[in-house]
């Protein structure tokens, strides 16, 4: 084992009703996955607003994933739309910053799919850790 | 040329989505050479699905066709028969030695109230 | 800053077996604002729950991180734990350290450092905490049902029943809607008008239940419990509560070729009508279009022969304010148009009839007195072909009918086809199929009886062509097992149509933010759970409005919709979310971005008065706390941040970030 090993840091924003539900399932399912990614439960993927996500990227995360409830499925009928929305536009202009696309992600995730949670995570890690170190947007006041 | 092979060439060649089909008939109903072809429209769909191609190359039901696109027209499901038949006619054409007309059969079907261009046409449709 | 307790659970070996407990306790014993921490084995057990209520009550602690299973588990247990301490409830927080850490994670020390990352996020939440009430509002305890069918109808007499005041809009002159106009139900072939009319007299009776026929609603404002209801008494030149329903003024209306609307325009009725015997309420009505006296002024004879003096001729449309506590949507279905179908000559001969012009033919109270003749020269048919699944189970690029199965109509042609052949055994019916789909109790031995007792004579397939030549139609169709193509010389053509909601329901959805599919049917809240609620709090629905129902589905729909209602009238105030959106005034610059994202529309405007502003007055956002179901669109969308959600605040969420990224 390389002892310099990168360990990264992932922000999971998960909406209430379905992808907290479904990383929940993951749990009850023992489907693994890195410690690495930390979850922050939020009402509607819509409740997350780009600042959320550029003081994530600001205090040192090395990628941010945000998880909602398949398009149509939204428990307020509409919200997850407004985050495709929005993401789409923060992602190609954090692109555009330096932060690597595969860095940021809006993944769909029912209250169902434990197993794509699980397997999302564990794609996302890997290809964060590939990534190495978020040295763009860190704020160096705040250096873990 | 395998049975796959073709299946996916003709889906391609017309645009057609045989898996659209709900098996209603509808098309078949309408069809006015129904009763001078061996595959109705509605066996042509199913049959090229299937990938039963070779038999509709064979077939004389390729030439029954008049392209009058009725089935197109009826079809509730948008699959549109005639397209098929087309690309399979296409398809037997464009084998070695498979012209359904030439220059010598001309005399013979020479009608004198027929306009030219159906001529023009017919060449068009049926030969290489 | 709070007085924080951390409450570590081990769930027996569940937390414990992967997460050294301890350390997480020590750890976060250290975090700004915990003045308490400790761990138990089972912290939802009662004495883990009294470890709970004791540490509130010794350390005075203001605020609660228990660190264990999901909060989708057991928020709620610690919710009341700490409300029984004397706590707000709200100043519960749960690191969820169970399901998303020592159940996927099998390493002890990524999967403590991990825990305590977590605890340390929710402690940094509830140190922002402030305790929340969930906001009540009375509820009016009067319903309204929009649409007077017989899902209308069901829903109302069970709401009424319980002891509520119903009210029924009814755009039609009477209520009964589409079964007022059916000869025979299937499967068990009793007659519509039977079963129909005494429910009809039933709602005119019936204490509790108002109707207000030949009405639309224009207005909906309000919320759950509170909904606010413009309804629209269009003017039907005859007062209501004095006409007698007698008849004399019809028979005297000297306009007699005004088409039949509830025969389908296949005969004529007067200018001035009751459409038909059993009306409820029977009260005739002048159709504007066609009374000479409205027209011209020239004419007046029903005022001369009505004896009660009931005609009113300078009558003008009403507008009535109502409040209620709950909607229910009964706005049924209607047959689509078969304009586009040039292939059945539905519009070149009158002998091609779509199904439910079928069941006004064979009704006895219809223009016929129930004989089956072809409307053209009035012979008796020798042959019937019936084409199903006429603009059902259509491509939606076909844009010439419906993408979705009707429903009703395999089991409706089978009833028309047997009634066919019981009352006239000469006859030889046809009937054209793609599938025959008789899901249902008693549907498909009731179709089995079409063909093996009544001899239908059902042909796979589909029509193609329809030709009128002479006093006959020439049917093409396919037979598709005996692999044919079938020229039929048929005398009536029944056209099973596909049924489509009213036209009025979108413009209803809007008003009732409610939401509605592509097909405009409304959608339910939930497929299989939620199935007579709409997403929208407060109003429900009731029969085709939702989807194509047969009349025991519509019935059983209705009754369900009233359970529901009832329910939400039987309580005296509502308890909300107390996460809810709210706006801070200071901040609001009035821009209306909130008010466009809000699914709920529980965003409005007021004119303020304003000290930073020299008292004048500026617009500002508010929240109604009893729509908004706290989704947060708004405070994203809000560009002065002055929007934020209850319980989820921006601040909370950015000081989670912040410890997990520390």
């Amino acid at each position: 084992m390389q002892i310099n090993e990168h360990k990264p840091l992932i922000v999971a924003f998960c909406c209430n009703w379905c992808s907290y539900a479904g990383a929940d399932l993951a749990g009850n399912n023992r489907l693994n996955y890195p410690a690495d990614v930390k979850i922050i439960r939020v009402p509607c993927s819509c409740r997350v607003n780009p600042i959320f996500v550029l003081r994530a990227f600001q205090r040192g995360a090395d990628g941010v994933i945000i998880c909602g409830c398949h398009p149509g499925d939204c428990h307020y009928t509409s919200g997850n739309y407004y985050t495709r929305r929005r993401m789409t536009l923060l992602f190609s202009m954090l692109d555009y910053l330096g932060i690597e696309r595969e860095r940021t992600r809006v993944e769909w995730v029912s209250a169902a799919e434990g197993a794509k949670f699980a397997d999302t995570m564990n794609e996302f890690v890997k290809k964060v850790t590939s990534l190495g170190e978020n040295k763009k947007l860190e704020d160096l006041r705040c250096k873990r | 040329m395998n049975n796959k092979y073709l299946r996916d060439e003709i889906i391609r060649q017309s645009g057609v989505d045989p898996k659209k089909c709900m098996k209603c008939g509808k098309c078949s109903a309408a069809c006015p050479a129904y009763d001078e072809m061996e595959y109705h429209p509605h066996q042509f769909v199913s049959m090229v699905d299937s990938g039963e191609i070779i038999p509709l190359l064979e077939s004389e039901s390729l030439y029954k066709c008049l392209s009058c696109f009725s089935c197109i027209d009826r079809c509730p499901r948008g699959v549109e028969p005639a397209k098929l038949v087309e690309a399979v006619r296409m398809c037997a054409i464009r084998r070695q030695g498979r012209n359904r007309m030439t220059a010598e059969n001309v005399p013979e079907i020479l009608d004198s109230d027929a306009p030219q261009q159906l001529l023009v046409s017919a060449f068009r449709k049926y030969s290489k | 800053m709070q007085r924080v307790g951390v409450f570590v659970c081990w769930c027996g070996s569940n937390i414990a077996g992967t997460i050294d407990v301890q350390a997480v306790s020590e750890a976060l014993k250290k975090e700004a604002g915990v003045v308490f921490s400790t761990n138990y084995q089972y912290m939802c057990s009662q004495a883990g729950q009294n470890i709970i209520i004791e540490a509130i009550k010794e350390h005075n602690l203001t605020g609660i991180v228990v660190c264990s299973c999901s909060p989708r588990m057991h928020e709620a247990t610690f919710r009341k734990t700490a409300a029984s301490a004397g706590l707000n409830p709200y100043m519960v927080e749960i690191a969820n350290i169970r399901e998303q850490c020592s159940w996927v994670h099998k390493d002890m020390m990524s999967g403590t450092e991990k825990a305590i990352i977590l605890g340390r996020a929710a402690i940094a939440k509830v140190n922002l905490n402030t305790p929340l009430t969930p906001g009540e509002t009375p509820v009016t305890k009067r319903a309204l049902v929009i649409g007077g069918g017989i899902a209308g109808i069901q829903t109302a007499l069970d709401i009424a029943d319980a002891g509520f005041p119903v009210d029924i809009v009814e755009a039609k002159p009477t209520i009964g809607g589409k079964m007022a106009q059916l000869d025979k139900t299937f499967p068990t072939l009793d007659c519509a008008a039977c079963i129909l009319t005494p429910k009809m007299v039933d709602v005119a009776q019936n204490e509790n239940i108002r109707i207000f026929s030949y009405s639309e609603v224009t207005g909906v404002k309000g919320f759950v419990g509170n909904f606010d209801v413009t309804i629209r008494k269009n003017a039907r030149y005859v007062k209501e509560d004095i006409c007698t329903g007698c008849g004399a003024c019809v028979e005297k209306c000297p306009m007699k070729k005004v088409p039949n609307e509830f025969n389908l325009g296949m005969d004529s009725r007067r200018a001035i009508y009751i459409p038909f015997a059993q009306a409820v309420p029977k009260v005739a009505t002048i159709d504007p279009n066609a009374c000479n006296m409205l027209k011209s002024g020239k004419c007046g004879i029903c005022a001369k022969v009505c004896a009660t003096g009931a005609i009113d001729y300078n009558q003008k449309e009403e507008y009535i304010q109502e409040k209620y506590g709950a909607i229910v949507v009964a706005t049924g279905f209607n047959p689509i148009s078969m304009e586009k179908f040039d292939e059945f000559a539905y519009s070149q001969s009158c002998d091609v009839i779509t199904s439910l012009e079928f069941e006004r033919l064979t009704n006895a109270a219809g223009p016929t007195s129930g004989h089956l003749v072809r409307p053209s020269d009035g012979k008796k048919p020798k042959t019937i072909v019936f084409v199903q699944c006429v603009g059902s189970r259509c491509d939606a690029y076909a844009q010439k009918g419906k993408e979705y199965c009707s429903k009703i109509c395999c089991m409706y042609t089978a009833k028309h086809a047997m009634l066919v052949r019981d009352k006239y055994p000469d006859t030889e019916v046809l009937v054209f199929y793609i599938d025959v789909r008789t899901p249902g109790k008693n549907f498909d031995e009731f179709y089995r009886r079409a063909t093996e007792e009544y001899g239908v004579k059902y042909i796979k397939g589909m029509v193609g062509k329809i030709i009128p030549n002479g006093d006959k139609l020439i049917v093409r169709g396919s037979d598709l097992i005996m692999d044919k193509q079938l020229n039929i010389e048929a005398d009536l053509v029944v056209l099973a149509a596909a049924i489509e909601p009213d036209k009025s329901a979108r413009n209803l959805a809007t008003m009732l933010t409610a939401s509605m599919d592509t097909n405009d049917f409304f959608t339910e809240a939930h497929p299989k759970l939620r199935p007579v609620e709409s997403p929208t709090a407060g109003v429900f629905l009731s029969g085709a409005c939702q989807g194509p129902k047969d009349i025991p589905e519509t019935v059983s729909q209705a009754g369900a919709a009233a359970a529901k209602v009832i329910g939400l009238l039987a309580k005296d105030r509502l308890t909300g979310n107390p996460c809810v959106a709210y706006s801070n005034e200071i901040m609001c610059n009035g821009c209306s971005s909130c008010e466009r994202v809000c699914p709920y529309r529980a965003i409005t405007y007021e004119e303020k008065e304003s000290h930073i502003n020299r008292g004048k007055l500026r617009r500002i956002a508010v929240v109604n706390p009893a729509v908004c179901q706290g989704c947060g669109a708004c405070t994203v969308a809000c560009p002065s941040g002055a929007m934020d959600l209850k319980g989820f605040a921006s601040s909370q969420i950015i000081a989670e970030v912040d410890a997990i990224c520390r």
